[in-house]
């Protein structure tokens, strides 16, 4: 799209064209809405049209997870995220946990050990020091529990009314052992694609309790790291090609993320698919899609077809693994196309979805 | 049109002078306004919308339709559905009074 | 889920397609008036399973989408105001009116919230007394009483600071306006069950009998859907035009009592613009005189907004079964579920929506990129 830049740009210097991307407008919005941090396509837009090209990096372009690095001859991930979940504790678990377990799950999709965490508070003045104390308490038991050190961090305190209470954010990095090169573009047709467990549950944990919506259900977050059960995967087979944790738009934008970075298309079987009935009926009367509901204790894997029972088993007998099922085959044809064949026979295209689901009455 | 599933009646409860209920979707739990179904009672299922039990689920006709689905390959095979099948490859209409048996007890049932 | 699963069945669903496959002998065109069928047809894959012979035309059933634009920018005019709290239900926060939608005026710091019941609205008024709350009542048949109850209540409980924006339609005057088309392909209706679960059947016969059509009211689950194929294709077959129940579970002729009585105090009936379609004699509901005060287009003063709609977006033919989604010239290219310029491509049950979401498999021009396209400023409506 370079070609189509405006010639009338007269800047002091030369113009150089050559690391541009077309700044396309923001299409339909001219402010921030709340579908921009919903992991979709308006997120994903954002980054490549506003953010990537206002930074400028090669490593960015990327756009995986965590960013793969080289210094001094180690081969590094490096990851960070935020997190703004309210309520701050849930059913399962709080931000505390989310906070380690986002960042170090991020890590551990690049196949990398993770080794150290930054954290940042944002405070809203006038929440309780033991909520902040609980929290706190929470993000190193789960820090502890992941094997990684929390190195560094920073506390911010804005006005009333301008926090939601606690954010925090994480920042880690992890190194990638030898051998292992594990990337959304690496997903070949053959590959097996596998699910380290229940879609779903924490998505729908989550919204049990939001404001509005709550409604009682026996659920709790699947929060976990996931770097242990990587690691047992990796002993079996090197060359695993992609691992993705599908939190935020859930397993079909995992999916649809991942058939566009590598130019394949992906089948799923729908009867495959591990919903536990209580998520699908959560679903049935929000009228949401299991498929888009998040998770943040579960893994998609794509394997070498030669190693994919290997893997599943290593997977099985991993207290985290333990309902891994292989839920579709990597695929040449409809390239960057997700599709279900569904119960009854038929066939639907999992498409990315546009901003955060919404429960609909029709 | 209207996303409505069927849920059963856990307990039901005067709030605000609205006859209010639990009502559990396999698992999931939501509060429903009784109001539009009035003699709903703990153990039945009511189909449910945006907060609203609008009818009674009837568990006789659920179970009536899924016996005639079960029956229609069944029947279709004992008796077999010659009117159909020959109209069918003459390119004609099916003979009226002609309609399988399961069809007919449909019709029956339909008042 | 009970009463869920058991009409989902994979094997007894080979059963109804085996029967539908016997039964048809040449081509009919159906349709599915509820854009809940519409997604459960497509989310299923199951007019891919039928016989060649049989046509589904997805039917206007869809209450997001057919919100006149008119009406969306007096809701988008009414939650833009700094007294406002203003409820709705999840899918219609992206319908977009004249520019904008729900979500943009959101971002500017409208005060809009999703909620699961409109009794959810009533509450937050009770909450925020200092507050406007207005809740937008859209809906058929099966959404009004619900609608109707909050403004029952609040006149009741005395909760002066809520409001309903309504926007109700009825279905069997569409029904009608559709057969009455010179156009019209429709040779049977699967009319919509929760619709139904409501009002009844006794509506129908009337319908069925004047237009010599085929009604058969159908349910949501693969299973109730295939059953209202089968019982419409046997009628087509036979040359029969009678009203049959295909969800004796949840529909009886005479529907719920208790609702009809609220809808009767609560709405009067009304002529209704439909988006995409136009004006329907008698389509509507809106607030009978005796609950006026509660009716936010007088409370807001905003009975004076007029708008058109664009003129390139087919959603109208659509809507009435003319064409199917993907005939649209711009489907999936200027048009899409992020950028709709109708309503059919709006809500995830819009015929559109559904076409992309789940048959671009088939559709290869939807590929096309969207971007940069100026149709879009040319065609918008303002």
């Amino acid at each position: 799209m370079a070609d189509t830049a405006p010639a009338s740009a007269s800047a002091p210097a030369a113009p150089d064209f050559s690391g541009w991307t077309c700044p396309a407008p923001l299409r339909d919005h001219e402010r921030i809405v709340m579908g921009h941090g919903g992991g979709g396509t308006l997120s994903a837009e954002l980054v490549e049209h506003l953010f990537a090209p206002a930074f400028g990096s090669d490593v960015l372009a990327e756009l995986g997870d965590s960013a793969h690095l080289t210094m001094g001859g180690a081969r590094l991930a490096f990851s960070t995220d935020s997190f703004v979940v309210r309520p701050l504790f849930f059913p399962g678990g709080s931000i505390g946990d989310l906070a380690v377990n986002g960042t170090v799950n991020d890590l551990a999709m690049a196949g990398a050990v993770p080794a150290y965490l930054s954290c940042g508070f944002i405070l809203e003045e006038g929440i309780e020091l033991s909520v902040v104390g609980r929290v706190a308490q929470a993000l190193g038991d789960a820090a502890r529990t992941a094997g990684v050190t929390v190195a560094t961090g920073d506390t911010k305190v804005v006005d009333a009314g301008h926090g939601d209470g606690i954010f925090i954010n994480t920042a880690g990095i992890g190194l990638v052992p030898d051998g292992v090169d594990i990337r959304p573009q690496r997903a070949a047709p053959g590959d097996a694609v596998l699910v380290s467990g229940q879609i779903g549950v924490h998505g729908v944990a989550i919204m049990s309790v939001r404001e509005g919506l709550e409604f009682g259900v026996e659920i709790q977050s699947d929060t976990a790291s996931l770097a242990g059960l990587v690691a047992d995967m990796l002993a079996v087979c090197r060359d695993l090609h992609v691992l993705r944790d599908p939190t935020r738009g859930g397993l079909a934008t995992s999916l649809n993320e991942i058939a566009g970075a590598a130019g394949v298309g992906i089948t799923l079987d729908e009867r495959s698919l591990p919903v536990p009935d209580t998520v699908a009926n959560a679903c049935s009367f929000l009228g949401l899609d299991p498929l888009y509901v998040a998770n943040e204790g579960k893994l998609v894997a794509f394997v070498p077809p030669d190693h994919a029972d290997a893997v599943l088993e290593a997977m099985r007998a991993h207290p985290l693994g333990k309902e891994s099922v292989r839920i579709g085959t990597c695929v040449a044809d409809h390239p960057g196309m997700v599709v279900a064949a569904t119960g009854l026979g038929g066939t639907r295209v999992v498409d990315m979805p546009l901003g955060e689901q919404l429960p609909r009455i029709c | 049109m209207c996303l409505a599933v069927p849920g059963r009646v856990l307990e039901i409860e005067e709030r605000d002078a609205t006859r209010m209920a639990k009502v559990d979707f396999g698992g999931v739990v939501k509060d429903v306004c009784l109001e539009y179904v009035p003699d709903m009672q703990v153990g039945d299922y009511a189909i449910v919308h945006v907060g609203f039990a609008l009818q009674r689920l009837d568990e006789e006709s659920a179970r009536q339709t899924l016996e005639l689905f079960e029956n229609l390959g069944v029947l279709e095979e004992e008796f077999g559905d010659h009117w159909g099948r020959a109209a069918k490859d003459a390119g004609a209409e099916r003979p009226a009074g002609t309609e399988l048996p399961a069809d007919r007890s449909e019709k029956e049932a339909r008042s | 889920m009970k009463y869920l699963d058991e009409f989902s069945d994979p094997v007894l669903a080979e059963r109804l397609f085996d029967d539908i496959r016997a039964l048809t002998t040449r081509p009919w065109s159906l349709m599915e008036v509820c854009g809940g069928q519409t997604h459960s047809i497509i989310r299923h894959g199951i007019d891919q399973l039928l016989p060649d012979e049989i046509r589904l035309i997805h039917g206007p059933g869809c209450p997001v989408c057919v919100t006149p634009l008119e009406i969306i920018d007096k809701a988008l005019e009414i939650a833009s105001r700094p007294d406002v709290i203003f409820c709705s239900f999840g899918d219609m926060l992206r319908v977009p009116g004249s520019g904008r939608d729900l979500f943009q005026v959101k971002s500017e710091g409208a005060d809009v919230r999703v909620v699961y019941s409109p009794l959810d609205a009533l509450r937050i008024a009770q909450e925020n007394p200092e507050k406007q709350v207005v809740f937008f009542g859209i809906g058929f048949e099966t959404t009004a009483p619900p609608n109707a109850m909050t403004v029952y209540q609040a006149k009741k409980l005395s909760i002066p600071n809520f409001s309903l924006l309504v926007s109700h339609v009825r279905v069997p005057p569409a029904i009608d306006a559709i057969m009455n088309s010179p156009d019209c392909q429709v040779q049977a209706f699967l009319a919509a069950g929760h619709v139904c679960t409501v009002m009844g059947t006794r509506e129908y016969p009337d319908l069925a009998a004047r237009h010599e059509v085929p009604i058969v009211v159908t349910g949501f689950e693969p299973l109730d859907i295939l059953e209202g194929i089968r019982r419409a294709v046997r009628q087509l077959e036979t040359g029969e035009h009678t009203v049959e129940n295909a969800y004796p579970r949840a529909v009886n002729e005479q529907g719920s009592p208790a609702a009809q009585k609220m809808l009767a105090d609560v709405f009067e009936v009304t002529d209704r613009s439909w988006r995409g379609i136009g004006m329907i004699p008698r389509s509507g509901w809106r607030l009978s005189p005796k609950y006026r005060e509660y009716d936010a287009e007088y409370r807001f003063s905003v009975t004076g907004i007029e708008t058109e709609e664009s003129t390139v977006c087919r959603s109208g033919e659509v809507l009435q079964g003319l064409i199917k989604p993907h005939e649209c010239a711009v489907f999936g290219k200027e048009c899409t579920p992020r950028n709709p310029l109708g309503a059919t491509m709006v809500s995830s049950e819009g015929a559109c929506a559904a076409y992309y979401l789940y048959r671009r498999l088939e559709a290869p021009t939807v590929n096309a990129p969207a971007a940069n396209t100026p149709a879009k400023e040319a065609s918008s409506v303002g």
